[in-house]
């Protein structure tokens, strides 16, 4: 009996394929919104997650200040800072003190504002940065302050086109300064912070020659394979208060920051974004589902006649009843397919331009095709049984 | 489908007359508004029979044809098929019972739309979940048994008023029916064309036995009928066979 409904259905379908069209256009749509939300929404959340993995997973960062921007009078670190973490904390694998300033970086006719930062080799372990070519610093270089630098990706293409810059020499101010090694490029941080635009070099030659005194803008840790990061930032917290000499009853003046956190908190808002844009398409499917109850009740008594034909000629309530509703879920289904094959399109393009990784994401296509499905029972049910329900007399008598 | 079975297996095992209505009455509607359609019919139909009902319209012979097959229900009385009570059986048992003993010509022929003659005949042999290969062969046998052989692939709005009904026709008689139920099926043709089909229909009952029960107001149309019965007023006003005079 339901091989029959199906064929009778399906039938029924072929017999009217524009009508069939238009109906299933709306869970067309809706299908595909909710599917390409989803996809892209999945695909940025993913993209947020690469950039902060490429700032460097397990990664502390000490400022001084109780929030982003200037410390506001709260004291800079010194390098004594970064070696008393490095010696009195295990759980940090990678202590680099960093001191930046913001420069403009000449090579021949070619120049470009960056900025540099100061530090150690520490910088690269704990940045997660590899190198492209070249090498990192001596420890002689690092001591002695010597003019030496790594660049970015971006300060190479700014200033040397498609040249290697190894081994070749770059205007800072007033000092030549020699570029032994050239970063992999990491592209947009999370913030949107192009992170190719930099210079580094020895902190002690930032110290010197661009910024003029000791100080030191901020700490990086990396924290060490098998060690929590919680555990890190008690210890710093503590280290950094005793030195800092910090009393029993004050704030600290200074924070420790976890990429986790900002990590969790940025895809927490790209969820959260997804969810939203999800349940918005997800409203446009059920208007999807109310449009093909509309189709479905005015196909009903635009067939009234052929349904007492069939009642007629001995079709019984729930033969009726189920060519209906196989008519409206196979409409349903149908339009389920074609809307995933319509997100697939749509979410390749868009994930292109919007410069997203496009993720193929089963559960929301199965779901979504269910979903369509389960439209079409729920609402081809109340067309199906008052089709089902008709006096074959009044349905032969209708014109 | 165990009601199809002992449906099926109680009508087949039953004793003659085909048909026997016993003091049935229909009232439509309640009250002061009440009108009393049939006011108490007993007549027996016996297998092989060529019966027309005539009568003025609002005669009741509307309502008498939409009990007899079973689409409609007496008020009182009894409407007994090969043996059945069919005034006791439910809306399934009576659908059953059209599916499997019974086939229908109307007035406006009532094919589907947009679907070809061999898919409209073929049509009550899916409601009976007949296999594809036997469908198609039964459907083109009784296209040609109405002279339509090679119309097969041919949509009602490519036929003429009198090859639709010769469709339906096809689409009666495709399930071997106990009894052909035709409500003026000549209403809507010309008289030449109202000629050829009452000759199939006569054919149909003398060659293979179909039993015919006929509505029309048009006397040449029941000339064809070997039994007239005359309906005024919701009663059977006279009963006569042709050929025995009157």
């Amino acid at each position: 009996m339901l091989w029959n409904a199906l064929l009778l259905s399906l039938r029924e379908i072929r017999r009217n394929l524009m009508r069939s069209f238009l109906t299933t256009l709306g869970v067309v749509i809706g299908v595909s919104a909710v599917i390409t939300m989803v996809t892209l929404g999945n695909g940025a959340t993913r993209s947020v997650q690469d950039q902060i993995a490429s700032m460097g997973s397990n990664l502390l960062m000490v400022r001084p200040g109780q929030r982003f921007g200037p410390p506001e009078g709260a004291p800079n670190f010194k390098l004594a800072d970064a070696q008393a973490i490095r010696e009195q904390s295990s759980a940090a694998r990678a202590v680099a003190p960093v001191a930046s300033k913001s420069v403009t970086a000449v090579h021949m006719a070619k120049n470009w504002s960056t900025s540099t930062t100061g530090s150690t080799n520490a910088y690269f372990d704990a940045g997660n940065w590899r190198l492209a070519d070249g090498r990192t610093f001596t420890e002689a270089e690092e001591r002695a302050g010597k003019a030496v630098c790594v660049v970015g990706e971006t300060v190479r293409r700014e200033l040397f086109g498609s040249q290697n810059p190894v081994g070749d020499q770059i205007r800072i101010k007033q000092f030549a300064c020699e570029v032994i090694g050239l970063l992999a490029s990491k592209g947009q941080s999370a913030m949107g912070r192009d992170q190719d635009d930099t210079i580094v070099m020895p902190i002690a030659t930032v110290q010197r020659r661009l910024t003029g005194n000791q100080d030191v803008n901020m700490l990086m840790v990396g924290v060490a394979e098998g060690m929590s990061a919680d555990k890190a930032k008690q210890d710093i917290t503590l280290l950094m208060r005793e030195r800092r000499r910090i009393g029993d009853g004050e704030n600290d003046n200074f924070m420790v920051m976890d990429t986790r956190q900002i990590a969790e908190a940025l895809t927490g808002t790209t969820r959260v974004m997804t969810m939203l844009l999800g349940a918005v398409a997800a409203v446009s499917l059920l208007v999807g589902g109310i449009g093909i109850m509309n189709i479905m009740l005015v196909s009903v008594t635009e067939r009234t006649r052929e349904i007492g034909i069939r009642l007629a000629i001995g079709a019984l309530e729930r033969e009726v009843l189920l060519q209906f509703l196989i008519e409206a879920v196979v409409l349903a289904s149908l339009g389920g397919l074609v809307g995933i094959a319509l997100a697939t399109a749509a979410s390749i393009v868009l994930a292109q331009a919007m410069q997203v990784p496009y993720l193929f994401n089963p559960g929301i296509n199965l779901l979504s095709f269910l979903f369509s499905a389960a439209i079409g029972v729920i609402f081809g049910y109340f067309p199906a049984r008052r089709a089902a329900r008709l006096d074959p007399i009044e349905a032969l008598r209708h014109e | 489908m165990n009601t199809a079975a002992s449906t099926e297996a109680a009508v087949a095992s039953a004793p003659s007359p085909l048909i026997e209505l016993s003091a049935v009455t229909k009232t439509y509607g309640q009250g002061q508004a009440a009108f009393l359609a049939l006011r108490g019919v007993d007549f027996a139909i016996e297998e092989g029979e060529f019966v027309a009902v005539m009568g003025p319209s609002g005669s009741g012979k509307s309502t008498v044809m939409n009990i007899l097959g079973c689409l409609d229900t007496p008020s009182s009385g009894a409407y007994v098929f090969r043996g059945v009570h069919v005034e006791r059986l439910s809306r399934n048992q009576r659908a059953l019972l059209r599916r499997h003993y019974l086939g229908f010509v109307f007035q406006g022929f009532n094919l589907l739309g947009r679907t070809s003659a061999l898919e409209n005949v073929e049509l009550p042999l899916l409601y009976r979940g007949m296999p594809a290969a036997g469908r198609h062969a039964a459907a083109r046998a009784a296209l040609k048994a109405v002279g339509l052989e090679g119309w097969e692939g041919h949509g009602p709005a490519e036929l003429s008023g009198g090859q639709q009904q010769r469709v339906a026709i096809a689409r009666a008689i495709v399930t071997h029916p106990a009894i052909l139920l035709a409500d003026e099926p000549t209403g809507n043709l010309d008289t030449h064309t109202s000629r050829e089909i009452m000759d199939l229909l006569t054919t149909l009952n003398r060659e293979q036995g179909i039993t015919v029960l006929m509505v029309t107001h048009e006397a040449d149309m029941a000339a064809y009928a070997r039994r007239i019965l005359r309906f005024v007023d919701g009663r059977v006003e006279s009963d006569h066979r042709n050929g025995e005079g009157g």
